[in-house]
């Protein structure tokens, strides 16, 4: 009842097209509208990840121990990351794809700083996924490198993507050798 | 509107200032329901028994449970071995969660056969899969609470989902993990959501019972009540037709809780969780399997790249059910009128279990093309087949009322029904 009796002299406001109370109203809906986006931003930002979180970035690995042929995994941010000390023949077998060839193009030289050390991170790229082929008894697909077992993407002997789902090359991390045997990874 | 006069004066003196027995009464009392209501109709109740059990087990749990990588796979074990029924507790709610599952599949497929989804109910139809798409990111996120394997690697892989999204994907799945990868600030945020989400989804179900009792309930003869004498009041006859139903499905659950607590969950869960391997097999629960198979089946659609194709697919076959009650052309309800529908509709269940084995296996030789053609079947079924179904098929003659349908095949019964409601 009390709706229809205020709404009287409204309509009557709203027939004579922008009035100053029309605007008004649209700028307060409008600006509440924005605060109330702006008041969001704090809530959603603190799930990002926090300093502490971000402070836990580095990893010194000491790679006199791992032989010629021998692969080494270390935890870096939480994740695998693969060390390949590579033999000539694998070097070789890097160096020798024909890049065009390549879903996510990279040449060898691009990916490594010293043509043994292969350093990547062992994060499948299609669903994160840890692919096999550290342990001399893994399966390592068709390309001597890695097999994901999850959904068979097979990465070469440069950690290139070369079949299966995945999208993109095996990543490569910020690295530093700090020494010739040890190096700083992040 | 006050209280019934029979009621004592304490009740009418809290009735007169909060209608809550009023209301009540008017709820389960006078509400009326269709007198030919089939155990079919049983599932809606049970879900929601089902959700309180979830609930009060759920909070006992949390009583004892630790949210932290280090601890949170032990705090599990101490559940199970040291604190009072705690296996009981864990049993009841892992278990709960997968009948949770079944009871609303049924409630849902229920919908389906009977056009429960069509005018006037759209909205107590989409609210319902509301509610689902809750429950699975629920089910979700409290599998990975007990931090075993196949939880960090099903939070791996579903978080990873997202980063198929183009330009913001990446950005979207760290701020989901709040980390460089699935960790403890994931661990933590997943615990504060599992306990969350169940009470939305209290809320929903409010909302659904409130667009359920305005209209009242389909039946399975799917046509409208034309007056009291197609009706009972819900109390009693369908509050003892819902205790009897819940009581068969109670020896069933006790069935899963006493004697096989982990028929249904995978042995892997049990080894902690390792960041650093992956299982041989990542499969999921059973109830999103259909899901899985889909997500995997998909290949690449022209410009779209499979992974993205995959998530779309995944959301898509939920998204759909949205639109089923527009995408049905048909007016009449029941299947039970719809000679080629009725059939047609076996179809899509025979689809959903076939996509569920093919999730559980690995996309390998004949899996890959089964999975891909239950995937496009899925779809063609609600998008084409829905409407083409309802422009081309010649339903039966309806019948006039419910009661002149009930009474024609048995009289007795109904006749003592009608008698015993004078009472
Ligand atoms: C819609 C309702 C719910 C569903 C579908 C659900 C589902 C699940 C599932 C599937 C698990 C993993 C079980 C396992 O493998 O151990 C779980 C664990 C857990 N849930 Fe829930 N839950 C629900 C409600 C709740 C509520 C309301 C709470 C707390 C108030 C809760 C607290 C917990 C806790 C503490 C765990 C970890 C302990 C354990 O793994 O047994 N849940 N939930
Ligand atoms: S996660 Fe490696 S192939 Fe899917």
């Amino acid at each position: 009842m009390a709706d229809a009796a205020q709404s009287k002299p409204m309509d009557a406001h709203i027939q004579e097209s922008g009035t100053r109370r029309d605007f008004l109203q649209i700028a307060a809906t409008a600006l509440t509208g924005i605060g109330a986006a702006v008041a969001l931003w704090p809530l959603i930002d603190s799930m990002n990840a926090a300093k502490d979180t971000l402070a836990l970035a580095t990893a010194e690995v000491d790679l006199a121990p791992v032989q010629l042929g021998q692969r080494l995994t270390v935890k870096w941010r939480g994740s695998p990351v693969f060390i390949d000390h590579r033999t000539p023949e694998e070097i070789q077998a890097a160096e020798a794809v024909d890049v065009s060839t390549l879903r996510d193009p990279q040449t060898d030289a691009q990916r490594v700083k010293k043509a043994e050390w292969l350093i990547v991170v062992g994060v499948c790229t299609h669903l994160g996924c840890v692919p096999l082929g550290q342990k001399p008894t893994d399966p390592r697909g068709d390309y001597g490198g890695w097999f994901c077992p999850c959904h068979g993407s097979q990465y070469d002997t440069s950690g290139r993507i070369r079949q299966g789902p995945a999208p993109l090359n095996l990543a490569v991390p910020p690295y530093q050798f700090t020494t010739d045997t040890t190096v700083k990874i992040g | 509107m006050a209280a019934a006069p029979q009621q004592s004066k304490i009740v009418r003196w809290i009735d007169h200032r909060l209608p809550i027995f009023t209301f009540m009464r008017h709820e389960l009392n006078e509400y009326p329901t269709p007198r030919n209501l089939s155990y079919w109709w049983n599932f809606g109740s049970l879900s929601g028994i089902m959700l309180v059990i979830m609930i009060l087990t759920g909070i006992f749990l949390a009583m004892q449970y630790t949210p932290h990588v280090d601890y949170a796979f032990d705090s599990v074990e101490r559940i199970m071995r040291d604190v009072n029924f705690g296996w009981l507790l864990r049993y009841m709610h892992m278990n709960g969660a997968s009948l949770f599952f079944v009871v609303v599949y049924i409630h849902l497929f229920r919908g389906l056969y009977y056009g429960s989804y069509k005018e006037p109910r759209e909205l107590l139809w989409m609210l319902g899969v509301v509610i689902l798409l809750l429950m699975m990111a629920t089910a979700f996120m409290g599998y990975v609470l007990p931090w075993g394997q196949m939880s960090f690697w099903a939070a791996k892989v579903i978080t990873n989902l997202f980063s198929a999204i183009p330009v913001v994907g990446d950005g979207i799945v760290k701020w989901m993990w709040g980390g460089f990868t699935v960790g403890n600030p994931t661990l933590n945020r997943f615990y504060s959501l599992h306990y969350l989400l169940p009470f939305l989804i209290v809320g929903v179900v409010a909302l659904h019972l409130i667009a359920l009792h305005q209209h009242g309930s389909n039946n399975p003869l799917g046509i409208d009540r034309k007056g009291p004498q197609d009706s009972i009041p819900f109390h009693p006859y369908y509050t003892v037709k819902d205790m009897f139903g819940l009581g068969v499905f109670l020896i069933v659950y006790a069935v899963f809780v006493f004697y096989l607590p982990d028929a249904l969950g995978d042995p892997v869960n049990y080894v902690p969780a390792n960041p650093l391997q992956t299982p041989l097999e990542i499969v999921p629960e059973w109830y999103f399997l259909p899901y899985y198979a889909i997500l995997r089946s998909v290949p690449d659609i022209l410009f779209i790249p499979a992974k993205l194709a995959g998530v779309l697919c995944l959301f898509g076959a939920i998204i759909v059910l949205f639109f089923l009650p527009w995408l049905d052309t048909s007016r009449v309800r029941s299947a039970r009128f719809r000679p080629v529908y009725k059939w047609v509709f076996w179809l899509l269940v025979i689809d959903v279990v076939v996509l569920g084995y093919c999730g559980a296996h690995r996309p390998e030789g004949w899996f890959i093309v089964a999975g891909r053609l239950a995937t496009l079947y899925y779809f063609l079924h609600f998008i084409v087949l829905f409407p083409v179904i309802g422009w081309l098929e010649r339903p039966l003659p309806l019948p006039t009322s419910i009661s002149a349908a009930v009474t024609k095949k048995s009289s007795a019964p109904v006749a003592a029904a009608s008698s015993m409601e004078k009472h």
